[in-house]
């Protein structure tokens, strides 16, 4: 038999989440160089039309796990649909993209299965016949290969971002699509979720701004934070802020940018003191024009900024405020 | 600040404009403690008793070197704890406060690790565990959890507390498998904890700045995210106290038959290599200003 590739894509409320798409990129490019076999899974209640449009990409085959009881999520309903599932199925590999579902649910699987689970990996290596998974590690700084020990199934996760979701390919035919019905005990899923909401109408739409200046903990005092609002202002930009400033209280929770925040893609995006972890680039990758300045010239946020000021932002911040200034009144 | 308000988050304790969900005192009944045979007769302490899990990290702002071989960086870094777990053990001493109990740290790491301890001991918390030697320092998750639920399995917790994952490698599984292992329900990235009719009720966060309120049986397992609440400072007599508080030590010898082999290896570190062409602004500040205006007014045009 050949050795099977599962990736199991992710859908809230009867959505594909697109995260998916960069997911099942990543799993055709491991098909390719290793020959194995891509199916795709999808778990929940109705899903069948979720199933259909995987199926629409190039994959041998897609299930569709099905029961009530799925709807909502829950890691107790999850790990009840996938356990026997992979336990039956025997693939080589499972992959599922890196989101907070996922977080919640797959180490249980993995550790049910008393396998491994290597997480939030970026890349992947296939060199003579051992594949490994690169992940960061200490914020970024640096990376590291990942290898499994003892046998399949192996369990990965990439992080959004990892594979490019547009690049991932049609399929010459609708793969063949099989319903699973899953039986979920009675008393087995302790979890009662409620619905999702968000909490307060934004009062900022920092999607729209052109320009915003980012504060990170470089800024190190809330009443630094004046500095860089004068910034913003001499720009005409907009304030924004990592989640450590937010979640100190020094600036307001829609000013957060990154996976728990705001997406934006300004023209300009000005980081004051962003280390530039991965939850914060999500943010912001997307903005056209990438300034940093951290005093740090390791910070990974150079990793990703058109130009890189290494330095301590307060002597940089008040020079640069009078000299827009200047150019403004030109 | 009206306006921005996210109900109900304790991360805007100063400023919230709805009051919080004021918590009746908490009354345990035996059917609270029914799941667990030890302690479902009569019990009629108001007690939660709560373990967190406290990581040690070097420091965000350390700069951090390879060693020779590539295999990892190099030790002699300053250390401090996992931020999200100081922000659980945090929510643990709130909810002491709250409905009463105990509050138990635990670590696993070398000597070194001690300092979390002693930190979170002058902090409020009772009393703490330490896997201590370099047997824990290389273990994997799933045996890291293997671990503590060996050195915990004569203790009766009603809740464990993890940060929702490390800053230092950033796995992000202790917790959940640690839940897995005990058998428990656990629910991650929280942001709010309550006490409900049948257990407790948890406020999740999930991506993109929505939320969602998950009601569970105890005992369960979460994991913290950063910001659910304002840390406090350790106080002077705090400091003191500690050093009168029980530290209890776990040698891996006591704990290794439990373990198995590390199913994940690290095999080598490196620093990343940049895709992206970066430009690199030099000199002293005054000349970097005008360099970067100049930028900004004539190839970005946005001045
Ligand atoms: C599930 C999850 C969701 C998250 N969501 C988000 C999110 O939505 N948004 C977000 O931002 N983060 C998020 N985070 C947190 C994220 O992982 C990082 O912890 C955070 O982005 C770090 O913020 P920072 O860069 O401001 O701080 P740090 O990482 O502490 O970096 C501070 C930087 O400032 C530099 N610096 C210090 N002093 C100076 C100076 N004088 N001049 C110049 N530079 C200086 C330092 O070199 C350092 O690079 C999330 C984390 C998790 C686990
Ligand atoms: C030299 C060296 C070699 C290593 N080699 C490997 C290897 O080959 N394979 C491998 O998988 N790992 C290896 N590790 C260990 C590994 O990097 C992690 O420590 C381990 O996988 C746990 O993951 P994490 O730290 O990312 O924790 P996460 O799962 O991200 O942590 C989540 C939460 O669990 C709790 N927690 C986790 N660890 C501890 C702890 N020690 N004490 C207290 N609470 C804790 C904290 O509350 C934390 O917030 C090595 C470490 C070192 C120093």
């Amino acid at each position: 038999m050949a050795d099977i590739i599962l990736v199991v894509v992710e859908q809230r409320e009867g959505k594909l989440n697109r995260v998916s798409w960069e997911t099942i990129t990543g799993a055709q490019a491991i098909a390719a160089e290793t020959g194995w076999t891509l199916e795709a899974a999808v778990v929940g209640s109705g899903v069948g039309d979720i199933a259909k449009e995987v199926a629409g990409k190039k994959v041998s085959k897609v299930y569709a796990l099905e029961s009530a009881k799925l709807e909502p999520y829950t890691p107790d309903g999850f790990m009840a649909a996938l356990k026997p599932f992979i336990e039956q199925k025997q693939p080589k590999l499972v992959l599922m993209p890196h989101t907070y579902q996922v977080r919640d649910f797959a180490p249980k699987l993995a550790a049910g299965l008393d396998r491994a689970l290597i997480s939030d990996a970026v890349g992947y290596k296939y060199e003579g016949g051992n594949l490994r998974f690169t992940r960061q590690m200490f914020q970024g700084k640096f990376a590291a290969d990942v290898s499994f020990v003892g046998g399949p199934p192996y369990f990965a996760t990439f992080q959004n971002g990892a594979f490019r979701g547009d690049q991932v390919v049609q399929g010459d035919a609708a793969a063949p699509v099989e319903t699973v019905n899953v039986d979920v005990a009675e008393g087995l899923v302790r979890n009662r979720p409620e619905a999702p909401f968000v909490e307060a109408k934004q009062a900022v739409d920092l999607t729209q701004a052109e320009i915003i200046v980012a504060v990170g903990r470089g800024i190190k005092e809330q009443k630094n934070i004046e500095i860089a609002k004068q910034l913003a202002e001499a720009l005409g930009g907009e304030i924004a802020a990592s989640r450590p400033i937010c979640d100190a209280g020094w600036l307001p929770m829609d000013r957060q940018v990154g996976s728990s925040g705001q997406t934006v893609a300004p023209k300009l995006y000005l980081a004051l003191g962003i280390s530039g972890a991965i939850q914060h680039v999500v943010g912001m990758k997307g903005a056209r024009t990438i300034i940093a300045i951290n005093k740090d010239a390791e910070a990974p946020i150079f990793e990703i900024a058109d130009v890189a000021v290494v330095g301590n932002l307060f002597d940089i911040v008040p020079p640069l405020i009078e000299e827009v200034k200047k150019a403004k009144g030109a | 600040m009206s306006g921005y308000i996210r109900i109900g988050d304790s991360r805007f304790e100063t400023h919230i404009t709805r009051p919080f969900p004021i918590l009746p005192p908490l009354i345990y009944t035996c059917r609270f403690h029914g799941m667990r045979s030890k302690r479902s007769v009569k019990c009629k302490e108001p007690l939660v008793k709560i373990l967190v899990c406290m990581k040690q990290v070097p420091q965000k702002d350390a700069p951090l070197k390879l060693n020779e071989g590539g295999t990892w960086i190099r030790e002699d870094v300053s250390y401090e704890v996992n931020e999200p777990d100081a922000y659980a053990l945090e929510e643990a001493l709130r909810q002491r406060e709250k409905h009463g109990g105990e509050v138990v740290v635990i670590t696993s790491g070398p000597a070194r690790a001690q300092q979390v301890l002693r930190e979170a001991l002058a902090k409020g918390a009772d009393r703490a565990i330490h896997l201590e030697g370099d047997g824990f320092v290389t273990l994997d998750a799933f045996n890291t959890a293997k671990a503590f639920a060996t050195a915990i399995k004569d203790e009766s917790f009603d809740l464990i507390f993890t940060g929702l994952q490390s800053d230092d490698y950033g796995f992000a599984q202790t917790g959940v498998i640690l839940a897995a292992l005990l058998g428990w329900p656990h629910a991650t990235i929280i942001m709010q904890i309550e006490k409900s009719d049948s257990g407790i009720r948890v406020k999740r966060e999930l991506e993109a700045g929505f939320f969602q309120f998950v009601d569970m049986p105890l005992p369960a397992l979460l994991t913290i995210q950063s910001g659910i609440n304002k840390l406090r400072y350790a106080t002077l007599i705090g400091i003191k106290q500690a050093k009168n508080k029980p530290l209890k030590k776990v040698s891996f010898d006591e704990v290794k038959l439990t373990l198995g082999e590390n199913l994940q290896k690290i095999e080598k570190l490196y620093i990343p290599q940049k895709t992206k062409k970066t430009e690199v602004l030099e000199g002293p500040p005054g000349e970097i200003a005008k360099k970067l205006v100049d930028k900004l007014r004539n190839e970005l045009r946005v001045i």
